[in-house]
């Protein structure tokens, strides 16, 4: 099904929010929504690094891995097309070892480049390499906007929409989460229940709320 | 004796659900239901038995061939090469289960490739697989691995019986009963899991004041 771009961006803000309707990211969603300046830090590090990968792995996905018109061993070699080899199930191996990769290559960048990024950002990229929602937005880049291991049409535009919105639907859910924490601490909450248990019941009752969104029609 | 204690350590004491918090993402995801939480158990078990095994053979083989410098230089890039061993085994998962299960690789979908990114698996390939001789890590990473699928498994049972009435797809609730489908959507993993916490805090906190 082909969507167009606004649909992408309230789809994957709202309706498939990558915590609480997808489970993508729940280790940095449970660990650094304890603090309102940590949690905007951690969001907007996501956000970044997701649109990055999620740029890099369409690029392999499309140049080498699929047998496309597109791929290096066609249009570079000129190997006849049914012999351009389908690499397509190395993609996991592949996209991993390029995130983690990438991460690293980001940090030493912005260290760099801008010390003050540097210092907002720095101490939440490490973290990032083990987050599942960066994999996670690249996997499903190729689930949804590719049809048969093969780039469909405007792949490339929708890809890094639904990476950027999905960043921003993760901001979103950590800053309003880190609110709440903020909150909580200073509430009398039975004791077998304080720090993860309360933190998860939140998220429940927040996730309710986002299923609100799901009767949204937008056409 | 060890072994046993090595292995039963998982399964409640140090159960990488709901004592360690690890792995979340694939553990609220897919407990829809009991045979995807029995599949899902199922290949990270896989995964873990086999990358703690190579991780610790290879650390074993990397002691007996290289000099102490060598040892020094591997170490700097263990965690890419642990990444590589779990990221081959999870591409194995992936086709077994797409060549032989199709309904089940269906239901899992993306959480299949995430298995490599699940925090349980380096964790212990890290923290106890690199340090240790094969028999413990192997019944390390059997012990894990079925601490994992219980607590999967405790979960679904939860959200499947009250969310679709239903246990391993045979209606048990009666005619009379109506689902409550909050559980079988997101939220009700979050509330499951949470109560879960909460109960097993309690728990210990009742055994602690007994004693």
């Amino acid at each position: 099904m082909e969507y167009s771009i606004f649909q992408i961006i309230i789809l994957s803000i709202f309706v498939n929010n990558f915590v609480l309707a997808r489970f993508l990211g729940l280790c940095p969603y449970m660990g650094v929504s304890k603090q309102l300046d940590s949690a905007i830090g951690m969001g907007m590090a996501v956000t970044f690094v997701m649109t990055i990968a999620s740029l890099v792995t369409w690029l392999l996905y499309t140049f080498f891995l699929a047998p496309t018109y597109e791929n290096v061993f066609y249009s570079l070699f000129n190997l006849p097309i049914q012999d351009v080899p389908d690499l397509t199930f190395l993609r996991t191996i592949v996209f991993i070892l390029v995130i983690a990769s990438l991460v690293q290559f980001i940090e030493m960048y912005i260290q760099k480049v801008s010390p003050t990024l540097y210092r907002a950002l720095g101490i939440y990229l490490p973290l990032i390499t083990t987050n599942c929602a960066i994999l996670g937005v690249a996997v499903l880049n190729i689930d949804l906007f590719f049809i048969d291991g093969l780039p469909a049409e405007s792949s490339f535009i929708h890809t890094i929409v639904q990476a950027f919105s999905a960043g921003l639907g993760f901001t979103l859910v950590l800053v309003l989460m880190a609110g709440i924490r903020e909150r909580l601490e200073m509430i009398g909450i039975p004791k077998p229940l304080r720090g993860l248990p309360i933190a998860f019941i939140v998220a429940g009752l927040m996730s309710i709320a986002f299923l609100g969104f799901s009767g949204m029609n937008i056409g | 004796m060890s072994l046993i204690t090595e292995a039963v350590k998982g399964i409640y004491k140090e159960n990488p659900v709901f004592r360690l918090a690890l792995g979340l993402c694939p553990v609220l995801a897919v407990s829809t239901s009991i045979i995807n939480a029995i599949g899902m158990g199922a290949a990270t078990t896989f995964v873990l038995l086999s990358s703690n095994t190579i991780v610790s053979l290879l650390i074993l083989l990397f002691g007996k061939i290289l000099s102490e410098e060598g040892q020094k230089s591997i170490n700097k890039i263990r965690i890419p090469m642990f990444i590589v061993v779990i990221a081959s085994f999870v591409t194995i998962v992936e086709m077994v289960m797409a060549a032989y299960f199709p309904e089940l690789s269906e239901s899992l979908g993306i959480f299949i490739p995430l298995i490599v990114v699940n925090c349980i698996i380096l964790g212990r390939a890290e923290g106890f697989a690199s340090k240790n001789p094969l028999l413990p890590s192997i019944a390390d990473a059997i012990g894990m691995g079925i601490g994992f699928t219980l607590a999967l498994t405790a979960i679904a049972f939860i959200r499947e019986l009250l969310g679709s009435g239903a246990l391993l797809g045979f209606n048990i609730m009666g005619g009379e009963f109506k689902p409550v489908l909050l559980f079988i959507l997101p939220p009700g993993a979050f509330l499951v899991i949470g109560i879960y916490m909460g109960f097993l805090n309690w728990l210990d906190e009742r055994k602690k004041r007994s004693s």
